[in-house]
C-alpha cells in the first residue's frame, strides 16, 4: 500500500500556471532512501523538486509526507520537516557562514528570532558534520562554490528535517568537491535516516549514491527504478536521445563515437592493459581493430564502444582457433599491429600467436 | 615524526576557535558601542537643536525651560512651541524614512530602493498638493489624518507602478531609472497644480513641497507619534520574517514565512512609514537609502532585529543634523531639508553603486 511509505505521490501533475508539464508522477520513498532525478536539460526535473518543495502548486494528485498531505500542512509544519538546496543563489549581506547556517535554525526560535544555547549548539555540530566549522566567521559571499554548498547543506541539516530536496547541488563543483559533498550527503542519510529527493546531471554519481532512480523526460515520468535498471546503455541512449557516441554501461560514463572506417591498426589487449591505447587512438580519430578479448575483460567493456571492430572470446574459455583465425585474418588487413600484453596465459595462448605472426609479417609497431 | 604533524593542525583549529570566540564576543561589543554612540550624537544633536537659532539660549536655561521653570515668557514659547516640536518631528520623521527605506531594500532585494529614489515620495506629494488645494480652494484647512490619508494613497500609486515594472525586469538599475521617471512625472503634476493656485495658497504648499520639518505643532507630533511607532514596533517584531525574506523568497517559504501575506505587509508598512514623512514634511530625499547602509556597515550585519532599531536611529540622528544645517547655516534663510539630505545622501548612493558595480 502506498501509505506505508515515508513519502509517495499519488497521480501528481506538476506544471507553471495551471498548464500540466509532467503528468502522473509516481514517486515512493522509505525513510533513509535517496532517490535521483535524471533527464536532459528543461524535462521538468526543476519543475517536479518545486511542486514537492510547495513554491509550485500541484496541478492535480498529491504529495504525502509521512502519512500527511503536504499541500495541507502549515508552512511552520512543513518547515521542520523539509529543507531545500536549491540552485538559486541565497542573497546574502554582510553574514557570515555561522549567520547563513543559523537561518536553519528559524523554524525553531521564538518570535524575534533569538538563538538559544541549544541553537548554536546544533549549528555548530552541522557545521563540524560539513567540515566547515572554520569558516564559520568568513562572510557567506566571499568563499568557493564548494564550501557554499556545504554551508548550505549544513544549513539544511539545522533545520532538522525529514526529507531534504535538493536542485543539481554538484552542479558548479570540481570533482574533488562533488565526492566530498555527496559522502557527507549520504552519511548523514544513513546517520539521521533522511530521505533525499535531488536531481543530478552526473550519471556516473547517481548511479553510486541512489537507491532509486527516475528518468524524466517528456509528459510521462520516462522510467524509474533502482539504478541497474536505469543505468543500461540502452536505457541513458534513449533518455537522452544520445546520438554522437553512447554510454557505457560498465563504466557508468559517457564515450564519444567510435572512430568510422576501415580499421587500420589491430590492437592485441587483454586485462586491462588495453584501455589507453584504445583512447589514445579514438582521440586521433584512427580506427582500429582489436582482439582476441574475453567477454569479461575491461579491455572489452571499452572496445565494444570505442572499435570498429572486436574479435571475442567466450568468458572463461581458451581462445579458440575459429577466434584466433577471425583475428589473423583482421590483422592482415590492417597495416599496424600494436601489441599491449607483455605476458600471456593458458586462457589467451593464442594472442602469443597473433604476436608472432605479427612480428612475422613486419607490421608490429611500439607501444603507443 | 606523523604524530608532530598531525597535531599541528588540531592546534591549528583550536587557535581560530579562540579567535572565533574573540569575534563573537567583538560583535556584542560592537553592537552595544554602535548603538550607545547613536545614542549619544542624538542627545548630543538634540541639546544642540534647542540651544541653535535667531534666540541663543544658554545650557542652563534650556535645563530650566524643559524642567519647568523657565523664567522668561518668550524663551519658553520658543522652545515649547517652536523647536521641540520640530526636533520631535525631525526625529520621528527621520527615523520613518530610514525604516521605510530598510523595508523596500528588503522587498526588492536592492540595496539603493528607497522611497524618494522609487518615485514613492513624489506620489504621495501630488497627491497631499491636490488635496490641499481642494479643501484651501473651498476655504478648508486639510488637518494632519487627512494628509497623512492622501499621502498613503499617493504612494500607493507610485508603489504599483514601481511593482509593475520590477514584475517585467528584474534588474535594480532599471527599476531605479523608472523611480525616477516617475518622480519626475508625479513632481510635473504637482507643479502644474501649484503654478494654477490662488496666490495665497501657495506660498504654504510651497514651503511643503520643498521640503521642511518647520511649522510642526504639538498635535501634528502627536499624530506622527501616533502613526509611526508603533509601525516601526510591528517592523521591529517582523524581523525575524524579514531576515529570512532577505535570503530570497523560495528560502524564506521553505523556512515557513507566509510569502504572498508578508510581501504586502512590507509594502503597506513602508509606504504607511513614507506618506507620514511626506505629509508632514514634504519630500526628504536619499535618508531611506543612506542611512539603513550605513547602519548595516557600521553593525557590519544586516540582521533585522538589529537594523530596524539602528536605521530608527540613525535615521534621527541623520535628520536632526541636516535640520540643524537647514537652520542655520544661511539663517535667517532656510534651506530646503530635502536639499541638504541630498548633499549628504547623494554621495553615498554613488557609493554603493560603485561598490556593488558587479552586481548592477
Amino acid at each position: 500500500m502506498a501509505g506505508d511509505f515515508f513519502f509517495y505521490t499519488d497521480q501528481m501533475t506538476v506544471g507553471y500556471d495551471g498548464k500540466p508539464l509532467i503528468r502522473k508522477i509516481k514517486i515512493e520513498l522509505n525513510r533513509g532512501e535517496i532517490l535521483t532525478l535524471i533527464g536532459p536539460n528543461g524535462a521538468g526535473k526543476s519543475t517536479i523538486l518545486k511542486s514537492i518543495t510547495g513554491q509550485l502548486c500541484l496541478i492535480d494528485g498529491k504529495a504525502c509526507l509521512d502519512g500527511q498531505q503536504m499541500g495541507k500542512m502549515s508552512g511552520k509544519e512543513l518547515s521542520k520537516r523539509l529543507a531545500v538546496l536549491l540552485t538559486e543563489r541565497m542573497k546574502t549581506e554582510l553574514m557570515t557562514c555561522e549567520d547563513v547556517v543559523a537561518t536553519g535554525r528559524y523554524p525553531y526560535t521564538g518570535n524575534l528570532g533569538i538563538l538559544g544555547w541549544e541553537d548554536r549548539e546544533k549549528v555548530e555540530s552541522a557545521m563540524k558534520l560539513v567540515h566547515a566549522w572554520d569558516l564559520k566567521d568568513r562572510d557567506f559571499t566571499a568563499i568557493s562554490d564548494g564550501q557554499r554548498q556545504r554551508i548550505l547543506l549544513a544549513r539544511a541539516i539545522c533545520q532538522e528535517p525529514e526529507l531534504i530536496v535538493l536542485d543539481e547541488p554538484t552542479s558548479f563543483l570540481d570533482v574533488k568537491h562533488k565526492l566530498e559533498f555527496l559522502s557527507i550527503l549520504k552519511n548523514m542519510v544513513r546517520e539521521k535516516k533522511l530521505t533525499v529527493i535531488m536531481s543530478l546531471h552526473e550519471l556516473d554519481l547517481a548511479q553510486k549514491i541512489s537507491d532509486q532512480v527516475i528518468c524524466v523526460k517528456g509528459e510521462w515520468i520516462w522510467k524509474s527504478g533502482t539504478p541497474e535498471e536505469i543505468f543500461t546503455q540502452d536505457s541513458i541512449c534513449r533518455l537522452y536521445d544520445i546520438t554522437a557516441g553512447s554510454y557505457n554501461a560498465a563504466f557508468g560514463c559517457a564515450e564519444l563515437a567510435a572512430p568510422q572506417g576501415e580499421p587500420q591498426i589491430f590492437v592485441i589487449g587483454g586485462g586491462g592493459s588495453g584501455l589507453m591505447v584504445y583512447r589514445k587512438l579514438q582521440r586521433q580519430g584512427i580506427p582500429f581493430a582489436t582482439g582476441v578479448l574475453h567477454k569479461n575483460d575491461v579491455d572489452y567493456q571499452a572496445a565494444i564502444h570505442l572499435a570498429s571492430r572486436v574479435i571475442s572470446e567466450e568468458s572463461f574459455e581458451p581462445i579458440s582457433q575459429f577466434a584466433y583465425e577471425q583475428a589473423l585474418q583482421q590483422m592482415s588487413r590492417c597495416s599496424q599491429v600494436i601489441c599491449c600484453l607483455d605476458t600471456f596465459g593458458t586462457m589467451n595462448e593464442r594472442n602469443r600467436k597473433l604476436l608472432e605472426e605479427a612480428r612475422r609479417m613486419g607490421k608490429l609497431r611500439e607501444k603507443l | 615524526m606523523n604524530q608532530s604533524r598531525e597535531e599541528k593542525p588540531e592546534k591549528g583549529e583550536a587557535a581560530r576557535a579562540s579567535l572565533g570566540e574573540i569575534k563573537t564576543k567583538g560583535r556584542g561589543r560592537r553592537y552595544g558601542a554602535a548603538f550607545g554612540i547613536l545614542l549619544l550624537i542624538l542627545l548630543l544633536l538634540i541639546v544642540w537643536n534647542i540651544n541653535s537659532g535667531s534666540v541663543d539660549l544658554s545650557p542652563e536655561e534650556i535645563f530650566q525651560i524643559i524642567f519647568g521653570r523657565g523664567r522668561d515668557e518668550t524663551s519658553n514659547s520658543i522652545v515649547w512651541q517652536i523647536r521641540l516640536p520640530r526636533i520631535l518631528s525631525a526625529v520621528i520623521l527621520g527615523g520613518a524614512l530610514s525604516v521605510s527605506g530598510f523595508l523596500l531594500q528588503t522587498f526588492f532585494h536592492n540595496p539603493i530602493a528607497g522611497p524618494f529614489v522609487l518615485g514613492i515620495s513624489s506620489g504621495a506629494k501630488m497627491v497631499v498638493a491636490l488635496v490641499m488645494i481642494f479643501l484651501l480652494s473651498r476655504g478648508l484647512t486639510a488637518n494632519s489624518w487627512i494628509l497623512v490619508a492622501a499621502a498613503f494613497f499617493g504612494s500607493m500609486i507610485s508603489m504599483g507602478f514601481v511593482l509593475i515594472i520590477s514584475k517585467k525586469v528584474d534588474k535594480m538599475s532599471v527599476l531605479v531609472i523608472s523611480g525616477i521617471m516617475i518622480s519626475y512625472i508625479c513632481s510635473a503634476v504637482t507643479d502644474f497644480v501649484v503654478t494654477f493656485a490662488n496666490d495665497s495658497d501657495i506660498v504654504n504648499l510651497h514651503n511643503w513641497s520643498m521640503g521642511s520639518f518647520s511649522g510642526a505643532s504639538w498635535s501634528n507630533v502627536a499624530v506622527m507619534a501616533i502613526i509611526v511607532l508603533p509601525v516601526t514596533l510591528l517592523v521591529f517584531l517582523m524581523s525575524k520574517p524579514l531576515g529570512a525574506y532577505q535570503l530570497g523568497e523560495t528560502y524564506a517559504q521553505n523556512l515557513g514565512v507566509n510569502i504572498h501575506l508578508f510581501r504586502i505587509a512590507l509594502i503597506l508598512l513602508s509606504s504607511i512609514l513614507s506618506a507620514s514623512v511626506t505629509a508632514f514634511a514634504g519630500p526628504v530625499s536619499f535618508v531611506g537609502i543612506a542611512v539603513p547602509y550605513l547602519m548595516k556597515n557600521a553593525l557590519k550585519t544586516s540582521k533585522p532585529i538589529l537594523v530596524v532599531p539602528a536605521c530608527f536611529l540613525g535615521g534621527a540622528v541623520f535628520c536632526l543634523f541636516c535640520d540643524l544645517l537647514a537652520r542655520t547655516v544661511f539663517a535667517p534663510t532656510e534651506l530646503s531639508i530635502g536639499s541638504v539630505t541630498a548633499v549628504f545622501g547623494a554621495p553615498i548612493v554613488i557609493l554603493i553603486m560603485i561598490r556593488r558595480r558587479k552586481t548592477l
